[in-house]
């Protein structure tokens, strides 16, 4: 029976066992407290579950966006706002095109990112950070002497609201996120060059593959989803505002490292990453639930990182 | 001559930013329609200074080949901090600068014994202690506010000629080699004694030298004996110390303690920026906080030059207020693509990826 169990243990991704297993301890714990100072089990109704899982599907699909480029070893910082961005420029574009701009914006975004880190050999992180403030002095410049729309176009407010079959479609479109970039990882190319990169990208530039193209194409790709989510989170909150892209930063680099992804890339599921969003919202959402002011949360969502990653993250000696 | 040439080749990114900052603050000195006095620099120099005590923390990890994502958090700590400790009697303020003081060392070794020990990338690890930090400042000081002695405040903020005058020293009338130096502001004579003090001693010394080895090449530098795991600590606990010094500081310059977390960021961001600009590299092993005290020195000369440009001038479109945070990002791009022009030097590509 051990050795079946060890078995069990290695077949299984290891980051997913335990943050599957911590999930459920959230759970555990939140539904003590409701139990004992409720009398109910708030937390295992399926409304306050599909509510989650709506919150978690937006944070999921920046997520997805941020692991594209993790598994390069780069980082992309100008996702903030390239979510806002984005956002705004669809609703003052407004009409059926307003989606498409806004992707196209995300897109050529993300080239812009992939170029620079790719071609020029700028550090990621210092790139996409200047990228970062560029995009926000634009959207200054841009809605500083009027104030354009930032109403959601119809298809947009259904898209981040709407239901179907009683689950939030937001859910759906983050798992077609998570075929497209399971199947584009495991299923193509362009998915082993990405890991390959991750790992040394002079080997993989040796073997004859056109590895600056590879960078170019998965910032695009991230920039994309993340332009995708800046639509939906517009929708969701029934406008595009400046500082909408900011509180995703953090916790979607957090959700794809407490994922098991190697933040020097090369290694990293997008199974891991759904269980760290998922971790993520579901921690900050029993928090509030329990009353927890602003200070503990912040503490106990650093301690838990730390500790999920002390459990699974630690490199080789 | 060749240590000369030496010197400069060692340092080119940081005197690249002194010569940046130089042009510019001439240009915003001369733009300016009272021209360079003592109160317009001491003014430049409040507004630089805490960024620069932050850009020096950052500095460090980023010489070991990684990053302090939390730099802006713990100075936002310490500055809660001492909203709360840093006033009363003499004795009493000087214990509240020691403690907050204590409480940047504090915060860096966190971040060193959890990045030598848990063997973890400092990105994610400081990406957590950022938020235990400003979980922490936030418990200290849930709402803006507090009070920090305002006698400190008016001398740590103006020139050197106030602290006789605040202090009573000297019956109102300082010797004569005081009065050769009292219009030197007083965020410098804090910058210099923190670089002759506690950087320099430092970067000279055989665990200073030992995080630059480290960050050339970590497995070179074990092999040859160096005591990695100590210096790895060691620049963790001295980024916390001038993390410290940056919330000490900015507490003081302002009067009362502020938790807010996107400030935290926006100041962590900035160090970042500076830390390039400053010449020092991302892969490690080479630049130095001088650099970094440029790179800020850069950064905030061009906000003042926005401030100074004629709107009817041809270059007048760069007062537009609501072009200025465009102009702000696309020279940090500039500052930073200015690196790749070593790629086109490269004749064999594979230097590339080194």
């Amino acid at each position: 029976m051990p050795g079946r169990f060890r078995v069990l243990l290695e077949t299984v991704d290891r980051p997913l066992l335990f943050a599957g297993g911590f999930i459920v301890c959230i759970l555990a714990v939140g539904t003590i407290y409701t139990e004992t100072t409720q009398g109910n089990a708030l937390l295992l109704s399926p409304t306050y579950l599909l509510l989650q899982l709506k919150v978690a599907s937006f944070l999921g699909i920046v997520a997805a966006a941020m692991m594209m480029v993790v598994l390069l070893g780069h980082i992309d910082l100008s996702v903030p706002w390239t979510i806002a961005a984005s956002a705004m420029l669809a609703t003052a574009w407004g009409g059926a095109t307003a989606m498409p701009v806004g992707l196209a914006f995300g897109l050529a975004v993300g080239i812009f990112n992939g170029l620079g880190v790719a071609y020029l050999r700028v550090p990621s992180m210092i790139f996409t950070l200047g990228v970062n403030v560029v995009l926000r002095g634009f959207m200054v410049m841009l809605t500083g002497g009027f104030s354009p729309s930032s109403e959601p176009t119809p298809i947009m407010l259904y898209l981040a609201k709407g239901d179907l079959f009683g689950v939030p479609i937001p859910v759906f479109i983050w798992a077609a996120v998570g075929v497209v970039v399971t199947f584009l990882l495991r299923r193509t190319p362009m998915g082993r060059y990405v890991y390959a990169i991750g790992n040394r990208q002079a080997a993989v530039f040796l073997s004859g593959v056109n590895d600056r193209l590879v960078l170019v194409a998965s910032f695009a790709f991230c920039s994309m989803l993340a332009a995708l989510a800046g639509l939906l989170i517009a929708g969701y909150s029934s406008k595009a505002f400046q500082a909408m892209g900011d509180s995703y930063l953090l916790p979607s680099i957090a959700a794809v490292v407490i994922g098991g992804a190697n933040i020097l890339g090369g290694s990293g599921r997008f199974s891991g990453t759904v269980a760290g969003t998922i971790l993520i919202v579901l921690l900050q959402s029993v928090l509030s639930v329990m009353q927890m002011p602003e200070a503990g949360r912040q503490i106990i969502y650093g301690v838990v990182i730390i500790a999920m990653l002390l459990a699974y993250g630690r490199s080789a000696r | 001559m060749k240590g000369l040439r030496l010197l400069v080749s060692r340092n080119v990114g940081a005197l690249l930013a002194l010569a940046l900052f130089l042009a510019l603050y001439v240009f915003y000195s001369a733009l300016h329609p009272k021209g360079f006095t003592v109160d317009l620099f001491v003014q430049n120099s409040n507004e630089a200074l805490t960024l620069m005590l932050l850009g020096m923390a950052q500095t460090l990890p980023v010489l070991l080949g990684g990053i302090d994502l939390s730099v802006g958090s713990l100075m936002t700590l310490v500055d809660s901090v001492a909203s709360e400790v840093v006033r009363g009697s003499p004795w009493q303020i000087a214990l509240g600068i020691a403690l907050c003081l204590a409480t940047g060392l504090l915060g860096g070794l966190v971040n060193g014994l959890v990045v030598v020990l848990g063997r973890l990338q400092p990105i994610v690890v400081t990406l957590a202690t950022g938020a235990i930090y400003s979980g922490l400042a936030l418990f200290i000081r849930p709402t803006p506010g507090g009070e920090v002695d305002g006698n400190l405040g008016w001398v740590a903020t103006n020139a050197l000629s106030e602290m006789p005058a605040t202090f009573g020293w000297w019956n109102g009338s300082p010797p004569a080699w005081f009065n050769l130096i009292a219009g030197i502001p007083m965020p410098i004579v804090i910058l210099v004694v923190v670089v002759v003090v506690f950087w320099l001693p430092y970067r000279n010394s055989e665990t200073g030298r030992a995080a630059y080895a480290v960050g050339s090449n970590e497995s070179a530098a074990y092999m040859s004996g160096v005591r990695v795991n100590r210096a790895k600590l060691a620049a963790y606990v001295m980024g916390g110390l001038f993390s410290g010094f940056a919330g000490l500081y900015f507490a003081v310059q302002t009067g009362s303690g502020n938790a807010d977390p996107i400030q935290a960021g926006t100041y962590t961001l900035n160090s970042i920026a500076a830390v390039v600009i400053g010449g020092t590299s991302m892969l490690g092993g080479s630049g130095g906080a001088i650099g970094t005290i440029f790179g800020v020195a850069v950064l905030r000369a061009i906000t003042f030059c926005f401030r100074v440009v004629d709107t009817n001038s041809p270059l007048g479109f760069l007062a537009n207020p609501l072009l200025q945070p465009m102009f702000e990002g696309v020279i940090l791009l500039i500052a930073v693509s200015v690196g790749a022009a070593r790629i086109f030097r490269m004749k064999n590509r594979l230097d590339m990826y080194r």
